[in-house]
């Protein structure tokens, strides 16, 4: 074995072992880097109670609830598995409506309500000119089985 | 010499591990994709401005999505091209594979830095947020200082008279975050949308996709004529010290 082909080896002995690194770093960190809870996640794992936490997931159909003094919203959070009643009072981001993804930041109470401190609208991968859309699609990006 | 087949696209390399021949190439290839990649932009830019629908739920903001990914895949090719530089350099000591990983550093940093910049300005009236600590904003924030340390070693390397060894293994290294980038969105729940677009599909609608081809085409070659800029700044900047060494001679 010539010392160049011993280099190249070697090197990509290397590249592959750091790419294979970050991999499994990827997988290692896939609880700790989830930048949100799921509503099932939450079933499974219990309450994340005393600390701020992210809730993301669809907002369900129907379930937009405005009450009378103009500025709290009542809405359901679901991933398709399980469903989590959320409250926010505040200025929704444009893109917040049913049926469409979002990110509720804030805290779970005792009795597995959310209470949101900030809304954020989370866009989904599909693009299309409004004519497209008048074929309302449903967005499935935050159902775990559709991520694929 | 003679190499196996399957480092052919390599193999051909060799022909400009001589630095004149290369310069006698790159002096007219570096004009030629410049102009041709502004030209790709500015026609994307119309297209992209004028030609094609807003979206139906992001309205006119959609639009940055043509200098956002051809940023994005810069930034990360970028990183790509230093590596592969680097193990060229630590495999076979071709003298202008360090060169090109240090002309490739500074472009790739700003387009990574376009990259997260674009985003941001998108991130605030789609998520309602300029930025969040989610997986691939922070991945990509990462590759961005990764740049900034790249630099900052190879020029050190560079001035204290170093072989360039060390940038090179610090080029192979960093190579970790590209995966990371990649699949962030695919296997953590993040703020950041999944792929839009594959190899084979993708869910962008096609009025509003076709200007992107062009604005990656033409992107990518300005891209390349400042790294061949880069590249024979480099080499005169070497030429001239030497000269300079050879006159301080008594």
């Amino acid at each position: 074995m010539k010392a160049k082909h011993q280099r190249l080896t070697l090197a990509l002995l290397a590249l592959g072992a750091v790419v294979v690194a970050g991999l499994l770093a990827l997988s290692a960190l896939k609880d700790q880097a989830a930048f949100f809870y799921a509503p099932s996640d939450v079933r499974r794992d219990g309450l994340p109670l005393g600390r701020a936490v992210r809730l993301g997931g669809m907002v369900e159909g129907g379930s937009v609830k405005r009450a009378a003094d103009g500025v709290t919203v009542h809405f359901v959070v679901t991933d398709g598995q399980a469903t989590t009643p959320v409250v926010f009072a505040g200025i929704v981001p444009d893109l917040f409506r049913e049926k469409s993804g979002v990110v509720a930041e804030g805290r779970f109470e005792p009795n597995g309500h959310f209470v949101a401190s900030n809304l954020l609208a989370k866009h989904d991968e599909k693009y299309m000119p409004p004519e497209m859309a008048g074929k309302m699609h449903e967005t499935k990006t935050l159902e775990p089985d559709a991520k694929q | 010499m003679l190499l196996p087949y399957w480092v052919c696209p390599v193999a051909t390399l060799h022909a400009f591990a001589n630095p004149a021949r290369f310069l006698k190439i790159a002096k007219p290839m570096t004009a030629a994709l410049f102009w041709a990649g502004v030209a790709l932009v500015v026609l994307g830019c119309w297209a992209g401005l004028t030609q094609t629908p807003p979206d139906y739920l992001q309205g006119e903001t959609v639009r940055i999505l043509y200098i956002h990914v051809p940023a994005a895949w810069l930034g990360m090719g970028g990183w790509s091209g230093i590596a592969i530089s680097s193990i060229m350099f630590l495999v076979w000591r071709h003298p202008l594979a360090s060169v090109a990983a240090r002309a490739i550093a500074l472009p790739g940093a700003v387009f990574a830095a376009l990259c997260l910049m674009t985003g941001s300005i998108w991130g605030r009236p789609t998520w309602g947020t300029w930025w969040q600590w989610d997986g691939r904003l922070t991945s990509m924030l990462l590759l961005f200082f990764v740049y900034l340390g790249y630099m900052a070693l190879a020029n050190a390397d560079a001035d204290r008279g170093g072989d360039g060894r060390i940038p090179a293994l610090y080029g192979i290294a960093g190579s970790v975050l590209l995966p990371i980038i990649r699949y962030s969105v695919v296997w953590w729940n993040t703020l950041h949308q999944g792929p839009s677009i594959g190899l084979t599909q993708s869910t962008i609608a096609g009025s509003i996709l076709w200007p992107l081809p062009i604005m990656l085409a033409g992107f990518t070659f300005v891209f390349a004529g400042i790294v061949l800029m880069r590249m024979r700044t480099i080499l005169a900047v070497a030429k001239t010290e030497a000269r300079m060494r050879r006159m301080a001679r008594p």
